[in-house]
């Protein structure tokens, strides 16, 4: 425990700071968001996915690590700085960090129900860069007309699965994609095309 | 100076926590009422407490904050709200609608177009747009489930069938990106038009009933109505009797006990823009 990573530095306005730039980003669909003062990545994260951790995650979130994520750094910086329970099977987690290859398939989230839509996962899928994949067409809620995404590294089979969550809509899973300090939000409601 | 009894804009971090996560909902499915802990908060329900607590949970020193009550910088309610948070959360605060990053409002769009990167945020005392229609609560969300709005149609219906046209003036049903019917609180249908396709974000908090949803920027809004019976807006024979503009909407002020009346526009910075 001694080499615990460190919190966020001014734990109120550091998160504000930080949950306005998520706002952001899910008002936003598709653009690439810098995270201000995002605190140093722990263990396998970037430094993106661990502020937002910081910033939305706490003891009322169950969290689910994928495997690679599955680490003692992660889960004691997880345990210490936000309390938030970590478990063991996809289907109780509110949040949930990927890794690409996870992502393959989103099956197993909290989808919420047709009355209860918000009670879905919000799933954190880290990606090695968010300018550099193939372009893909974004339309939806926050998106003026269309715009692109060029998110690399995600199997393609990913983006057949994001077609099938977003016909659940309004239920379904929201995808936070991260890299380095940046994030890209991918709300449920989101028309992806190739 | 904030006051140091106190965390950070009032709410305490958990509860912050708690208020953005139900946002982030709020703004994944527009229209959609998110549950959230409502908390008690230093004045009476009615007074704007969920637009409070939604402010409070998104604001930073960074910002600089508007609040206006029907139009108006200067009433009481305005006042207060203001300085609360120039109290508990060290922000600057303006009067102008272009200056300001977070506009919390009772009843009121501001007449000045809003752009990308702005917020509103809107006090709303019924989040519920069928709980007049239907009573239970259970019911409202299957019906919202269901995407079943024909109730409401029914009673705009009815609207005409007695008067000729649709009688509602304020907290006019909308269609929030074709899927979830809303209540857009209690502004004047005036200004429905201006929720449609905003480039500025909208969030409603609803303090008694503990709900808050949103509509993304960009997102369709639509106001209910008929083929024949289509959606107006109010209009006035009078333009303002200060600023002079015809394109504003405009309270009825009686100015002496003769019964005089003077026409002026509720948006107050408006207003005095145009005088400038």
């Amino acid at each position: 425990m001694t080499d615990l990573a460190r919190g966020l530095a001014d734990p109120a306005h550091d998160a504000q700071r930080l949950f306005r730039a998520v706002l952001d980003g899910f008002s936003h669909p598709g653009r690439i968001v810098a995270l201000p003062q995002a605190p140093a990545g722990v263990g396998p994260l970037s430094a993106a996915a661990t502020a937002f951790v910081l910033t939305l995650v706490d003891r009322d979130t169950p969290l689910w690590l994928a495997p690679a994520f599955d680490r003692d750094a992660v889960r004691d910086f997880v345990r210490f700085h936000t309390g938030a329970p970590i478990v063991a099977r996809e289907a109780e987690a509110l949040f949930a960090l990927l890794t690409p290859d996870r992502a393959a398939t989103l099956d197993g989230f909290a989808i919420g129900s047709d009355p209860y839509p918000d009670r879905s996962a919000t799933l954190i899928v880290e990606v090695p860069s968010l300018s550099t994949g193939p372009e893909r067409f974004l339309r939806g809620p926050g998106i003026q007309s269309r715009t692109t995404a060029r998110v690399d590294g995600l199997p393609d089979s990913f983006w057949s699965e994001w077609k099938a969550n977003n016909a659940l809509f309004p239920c379904g899973v929201d995808v936070v994609l991260t890299a380095c300090s940046e994030l890209l939000a991918l709300p449920r409601g989101i028309v992806v095309e190739a | 100076m904030p006051d140091g009894a106190y965390n950070y804009a009032y709410l305490d971090e958990q509860t912050k926590r708690m208020i953005r996560r139900a946002i982030l909902k709020a703004v994944a499915v527009p229209g959609y009422q998110v549950p959230f802990g409502g908390r008690e908060m230093p004045l009476p329900y009615g007074w704007g407490t969920g637009g409070i607590q939604v402010t409070a949970a998104i604001i930073g020193q960074d910002d600089t904050l508007k609040v206006i009550d029907q139009g108006a910088d200067d009433t009481t309610n305005a006042v207060s709200i203001r300085r609360f948070f120039a109290r508990v959360a060290d922000v600057d605060t303006t009067t102008r609608t272009e200056e300001a990053t977070i506009i919390q409002t009772r009843h009121r769009v501001p007449e000045t177009p809003l752009q990308e990167g702005q917020i509103l945020v809107f006090q709303v005392p019924i989040p519920e747009p069928l709980r007049m229609l239907e009573p239970r609560e259970t019911e409202t969300r299957t019906l919202h489930a269901l995407s079943e709005y024909g109730v409401m149609q029914v009673s705009l219906y009815e609207s005409i069938a007695r008067h000729g046209r649709i009688a509602k003036t304020y907290n006019y049903p909308v269609l929030v990106n074709g899927r979830y019917m809303m209540s857009p609180s209690p502004i004047p249908k005036f200004d429905n038009p201006k929720l449609d396709r905003n480039p500025a974000l909208q969030l409603y908090g609803a303090g008694r009933e503990k709900r808050i949803y949103a509509v993304p920027p960009y997102t369709p809004v639509k106001s209910l109505d008929f083929d024949d019976h289509p959606f107006e807006i109010e209009t006035w024979e009078q333009c303002c009797a200060l600023c002079g503009s015809k394109a504003s909407f405009l309270d009825e002020m009686i100015v002496d006990d003769e019964g005089q009346r003077l026409f002026v526009c509720s948006d107050t910075d408006y207003c005095e823009e145009r005088r400038k």
